[in-house]
């Protein structure tokens, strides 16, 4: 394996706010974020992504705990002696300054020849596709607009690592999704390292390298998307990334990275074991809707009741009761060739592969 | 059917004219009136036990700037109108450049608490300007005398072996007026601050702009509206400042509201003092059409 070298280095860091309780803001975060990497903070509000972010910029304060980059202390640097930029979440672009002035601003301040200013800024405003603007009035543009400025004005500079508080949340939805794709152009042109701070998993999963799952001021899974997506550590993380369904489940054997489990309908399969190492007896099995299909009542590996149908054009979500008692979402294709159909009260079966089933940690 | 939609119209019209009367009424009576007034009896000749004579004169508006000698009869400009001008405006430059001084500080610092401590520092800057004017002035008075608390704590400690002469000078008046106007300061500029951005303070500190340069480049231009308002508040009644002066000049230091209110009463002088009036309302005038065409000139601005 290569190995990268950490952009940025987070050990221990922690943030609580005096008050009666004191509030943890973060809990003993500890990340290595790699040079060139897309790096996402993604939790619900309130997890401490922010607030680690801008402990990186320097907004805030840790209370304990260190934080390098490139082995330099970060924390001794006041925010506008540290090489990084951030694009705020309300954009905060300078209303009395025109889109070309913004996007200047960290490069007069850094006091680079007018010279030069001008001509990062040009290149900056092609880059974002901005450049018939230049002297247009940060109101008078659109808020996908806005979004670029912001972006430039961040990027001018060439800082060494770019922080992002969600950027696209004032966004509608087609335009944060060509947002999505020209942050992700834009990171891989520039070769800076972006820290993305969301709470949309969706858009943490297209666009990251890797992604840090966060919940109350804690990190809960460091890992790319697919792992993130495919091995949850945790139930947290399983139910906060896409929808899961959890089967309560027997641990009968562990080999390596693989359980044998038996579940409530007394049949048994394999599944990827959980990661905090050999587990046994009653656990959690995490298994997508996709990854599961319907069929007849003795086909499946679990049997129930069909108790709805929502068809939504691409595919079809069936809401099973199961035996137990427990609510089972199947999701599959609509296809053309689809021979079985079944309705509301239909006693079905429902199955999935071996292998396929994630057991998560306690 | 096209007269009856013009007789609702003039209907409409009349009945606008008839809610704006109350408003028209005081515009007519307490603004224009008394100006009217006022620039009528500039040119009239003074009364002998005051009032005036229904005869017209330019003498009220030659006195203003000139002055016969009252020995050789030689003509010459009006010095002692022309210094007092001249220490009005110049007190009042001062008085504004100190309050913005003092102000703003104080305007930051109330802005950037949190919200609901707000209210309580601002009370504390308005709860003087509850006060009476003259009780504020002599208590500023009772600190700066000859035996006053600064005075006495100075030479008690051994600073000073003698009390300073601080009363009665154009620094009373300073002092006196600084104090006075103060808060005409600080609540426009709060006002704009409390609608600044922070994070326009924070993208400015992530984009390696220092303190000063943020103040100067983010902060300033961004709460001009509050600096410019801030600004003509202070100065305007700086300029026509009466009491203050009186009390903190001890009747040897004169401002312009002085010398009227001298025209008006001992002097016996009303045309003079109405022409006086005048002068200090286009001295206003020229002063508030200089700055805010400076003040609003540098760049163009979004609302």
């Amino acid at each position: 394996m290569v190995q990268v070298a950490t952009a940025i280095s987070v050990r221990n860091l922690r943030k609580v706010y005096a008050g009666q309780p004191p509030v943890v803001a973060l809990a003993d975060a500890s990340i290595d974020i790699r040079d060139n990497e897309f790096f996402t903070l993604l939790g619900p509000s309130g997890c401490g992504k922010t607030t680690l972010l801008r402990m990186i910029a320097g907004f805030e304060h840790p209370t304990s705990g260190t934080l390098t980059m490139h082995g330099e202390n970060l924390l001794k640097l006041p925010p506008h002696k540290r090489p990084v930029n951030t694009v705020f979440q309300s954009y905060a672009l300078f209303p009395h300054l025109s889109v070309a002035q913004n996007i200047g601003f960290g490069l007069e301040m850094l006091g680079k020849p007018k010279a030069e200013i001008k001509k990062t800024v040009a290149e900056m405003m092609a880059l974002v596709k901005m450049s018939e603007m230049a002297d247009r009035q940060t109101g008078q543009i659109s808020g996908g607009q806005q979004q670029r400025v912001a972006l430039a004005r961040a990027l001018a500079p060439k800082p060494r690592v770019l922080l992002l508080d969600e950027p696209l949340s004032a966004l509608d939805f087609k335009l944060r999704k060509n947002m999505q794709l020209e942050l992700k152009r834009l990171q891989l042109e520039t070769g800076i390292t972006f820290v993305f701070v969301t709470h949309d998993q969706e858009e943490a999963l297209t666009m990251s390298d890797r992604i840090a799952v966060m919940n109350a001021g804690e990190i809960r899974q460091i890992g790319n998307p697919r792992q993130i997506y495919d091995q949850p550590a945790e139930r947290f993380v399983a139910d906060f990334i896409g929808d899961t369904n959890f089967l309560p489940a027997d641990v009968i054997a562990t080999s390596g990275d693989t359980a044998t489990v038996r579940l409530s309908s007394g049949r048994e399969i394999t599944a990827k074991a959980a990661q905090n190492g050999a587990q046994s007896g009653k656990v959690t099995l995490a298994v997508r809707p996709e990854h599961a299909s319907i069929g007849a009542p003795e086909a499946g590996l679990l049997s129930g009741t069909l108790a709805e149908v929502v068809y939504f054009g691409t595919d079809t979500h069936y809401h099973v009761t199961l035996e137990d008692g427990i609510a089972f979402v199947v999701r599959q294709q609509n296809r053309p060739d689809a021979t079985a159909h079944f309705t509301t009260g239909d006693r079905v079966g429902v199955d999935f592969a071996p292998g396929i089933g994630q057991v998560l940690r306690d | 059917m096209a007269d009856l939609a013009s007789v609702a119209d003039k209907q409409a019209s009349r009945r606008r004219w008839l809610l704006l009367a109350p408003a028209l009424v005081i515009l007519l009576f307490a603004a224009a009136g008394p100006l009217l007034i006022t620039v009528v009896y500039s040119f009239l000749t003074a009364g002998d036990y005051g009032g005036v004579e229904w005869q017209g004169s330019f003498q009220a508006w030659f006195n203003v700037f000139m002055q016969r000698d009252i020995f050789d009869d030689t003509l010459g400009f009006s010095d002692a109108h022309l210094s007092i001008f001249w220490r009005s405006v110049k007190l009042s430059l001062m008085t504004t450049l100190l309050c913005l001084f003092f102000g703003f500080p104080t305007a930051y610092f109330i802005a950037t608490r949190p919200r609901k401590q707000r209210d309580l520092w601002m009370l504390l800057v308005i709860i003087p300007f509850w006060t009476n004017l003259l009780i504020r002035t002599f208590a500023v008075v009772e600190l700066i005398r000859a035996e006053g608390t600064v005075n006495t704590l100075l030479v008690w400690t051994g600073i000073i072996d003698e009390p300073i002469q601080m009363l009665f000078t154009e620094f009373s008046i300073l002092l006196g007026m600084v104090y006075v106007y103060l808060p005409l300061m600080v609540l426009p500029l709060y006002a704009s601050m409390e609608r600044l951005d922070f994070s326009l303070v924070e993208a400015g500190y992530d984009l390696y702009a220092t303190r000063l340069q943020v103040l100067r480049r983010v902060i300033l231009p961004l709460v001009k509206p509050g600096v410019i308002a801030g600004s003509i508040l202070v100065f305007v009644p700086s300029l026509g400042a009466y009491v203050t002066p009186r009390v903190m000049g001890g009747g040897n230091q004169l401002m312009i509201g002085n010398l009227i209110e001298l025209q008006f009463g001992q002097g016996r002088n009303w045309p003079l003092g109405a022409a006086l009036s005048i002068t200090l309302l286009a001295i206003v005038m020229v002063a508030l059409m200089t700055y805010v065409r400076v003040a609003g000139n540098e760049e163009p601005h979004r609302v």
